[in-house]
């Protein structure tokens, strides 16, 4: 690819940043480009994001009406789905699907709510509600 | 060992073959990236549909984690220390106490626990790579080579960064250098390296990796068209992140190895692989244009149909040319 044809999109998706990009100058020489990014990359990474905000606001509406847990909702909240969960956590999965039903889930020790807060990145408090719909944007 | 001077971080396109770049010219063997990702030998293609990421299957554009560290390792007669550990607060322990020593420490980390990431580029990939140069405070200065400048890390955070478990799982793994040659002989190195990844290309014995495996991601797309409609869109899309969205240098590495032959053509004065450098990089331009394609697949309307068949033989015709590359490769006189 020739330098002057390197994406500087300026996609949201990089935040600002420029991702290093080889391509080659009018001698044919390679070097590394600075990019800002090219829109088919960012279209790709921005429906990856959409179909975790479709399933986490999926779970949200489950949640809330009380056909699952909220851990359902903070699994696809913190952009991980059943299988990174289990392995994240070193549980079954079938143990943790079991978790999604609320009756399962409010059951739970404290080593346990502990376990799942932890691998998610949240306090054991917050994995026991589910958040505000607008602070989410869910 | 003892370094060549003080530390200095450089843009990278890719991770591994970044951090291990930096830390040749740190201790004083000066090879860019590109000679780096093609002296490992790290260029490959596979496509594994029973290996699911994400609920997606596995496509990669190059070997798997930690190959550029170990083809480097056997390529090149490097010798890297590399350490697992069992509990996060051993590991910290023992980064500090390199970090004193005055090394400069390469890390396996997540991306996703990494908070200087672009919120929107926070997957859950577990085998980013990164070096940590110094510790301030409760602070890491990291030198991360898919970043323009050193960033900052807190301890807590690298550290869960460092020992998520799951895919890949770091398990906290820190490595440095131990010996480094003072030089190599490129004349023995560069065709050898070349030679062995043309024909892990060409001839492997498993349909799903190599040439191979992009003709058969090519059969795969085009049986998408009896596939949902939402997954097959998020399959295309998922090429696409593959290819371009992690640090490959443009189109799938193939820019970066075509940067590679360049380098060593001019090494060894061979026309042989500055003639294969121009033709790589012709086969990255047409990665680019099917993923140009893929793209418009995505973000097309409900009614609008897509074309499988004609996504399925771009991705033929670039299975082609790349394939002729290689060859090429393997009946030259690379010396």
């Amino acid at each position: 690819m020739d330098n002057s044809k390197v994406p500087q999109h300026n996609i949201s998706t990089y935040a600002n940043n420029k991702k290093a990009i080889y391509a080659t100058d009018e001698n044919g020489k390679y070097g590394i480009i600075a990019s800002s990014g090219w829109d088919v990359e960012e279209a790709a990474t921005k429906q990856a994001l959409k179909e975790l905000e479709r399933l986490s606001s999926l779970a949200y509406d489950q949640a809330l009406s009380g056909q699952a847990s909220p851990l359902y909702f903070h699994m696809y909240d913190r952009r991980m789905d059943l299988q990174t969960l289990a392995q994240a956590t070193g549980m079954f999965q079938w143990r943790i699907k079991r978790h999604f039903r609320p009756t399962a889930f409010d059951k739970l020790s404290a080593k346990m709510f502990a376990r799942y807060a932890d691998t998610l990145g949240i306090s054991i408090q917050e994995l026991r509600e589910l958040p505000d719909r607008r602070a989410n944007g869910a | 060992m003892v370094p060549d001077q003080s530390f200095q971080h450089a843009h990278s396109a890719h991770c591994e073959s970044g951090v291990m770049s930096l830390m040749m010219h740190h201790y004083g063997l000066p090879l860019s990236e590109a000679m780096v990702f093609g002296l490992s030998g790290a260029l490959m293609f596979a496509y594994l549909p029973f290996v699911k990421l994400g609920g997606m299957p596995l496509i990669a554009y190059r070997s798997r984690p930690r190959a550029i560290i170990k083809g480097l390792q056997k390529n090149l007669g490097i010798k890297m220390k590399m350490q697992t550990f069992s509990h996060p607060a051993e590991g910290s322990k023992t980064l500090d106490s390199l970090l004193e020593q005055g090394e400069i420490v390469g890390a396996q980390t997540s991306v996703f626990w990494l908070p200087y990431f672009p919120e929107e580029m926070r997957f859950h990939f577990n085998a980013h790579n990164l070096i940590i140069y110094k510790k301030e405070g409760d602070e890491y200065l990291i030198s991360d080579p898919v970043f323009e400048t050193p960033v900052r890390c807190e301890t807590q955070a690298l550290q869960k960064a460092r020992f998520v478990k799951g895919v890949m799982a770091p398990k906290g793994l820190l490595y440095y250098p131990v010996h480094v040659p003072e030089s190599i002989n490129f004349a023995v190195v560069i065709p050898k390296a070349i030679r062995k990844n043309a024909k892990a290309m060409l001839k492997t014995p498993v349909p799903i990796a190599g040439i191979r495996g992009i003709r058969y991601l090519a059969k795969a797309i085009g049986k998408l068209e009896q596939k949902d409609r939402r997954y097959a869109k998020l399959f295309l899309g998922h090429i696409v992140r593959m290819q371009e969205e992690i640090g490959t240098g443009g189109a799938g590495f193939r820019f970066i190895y075509a940067s590679f032959l360049q380098e060593a053509g001019k090494l060894l004065d061979n026309p042989l692989l500055s003639e294969t450098s121009e033709m790589m990089t012709l086969v990255g331009d047409q990665w680019r244009e099917f993923a140009l394609m893929l793209a418009k697949a995505i973000r097309s309307k409900e009614s609008q149909t897509t074309d499988f068949l004609a996504l399925k033989t771009k991705l033929e015709s670039v299975a082609d040319a790349e394939a002729a590359v290689y060859r090429k490769l393997l009946e030259g006189n690379l010396v």
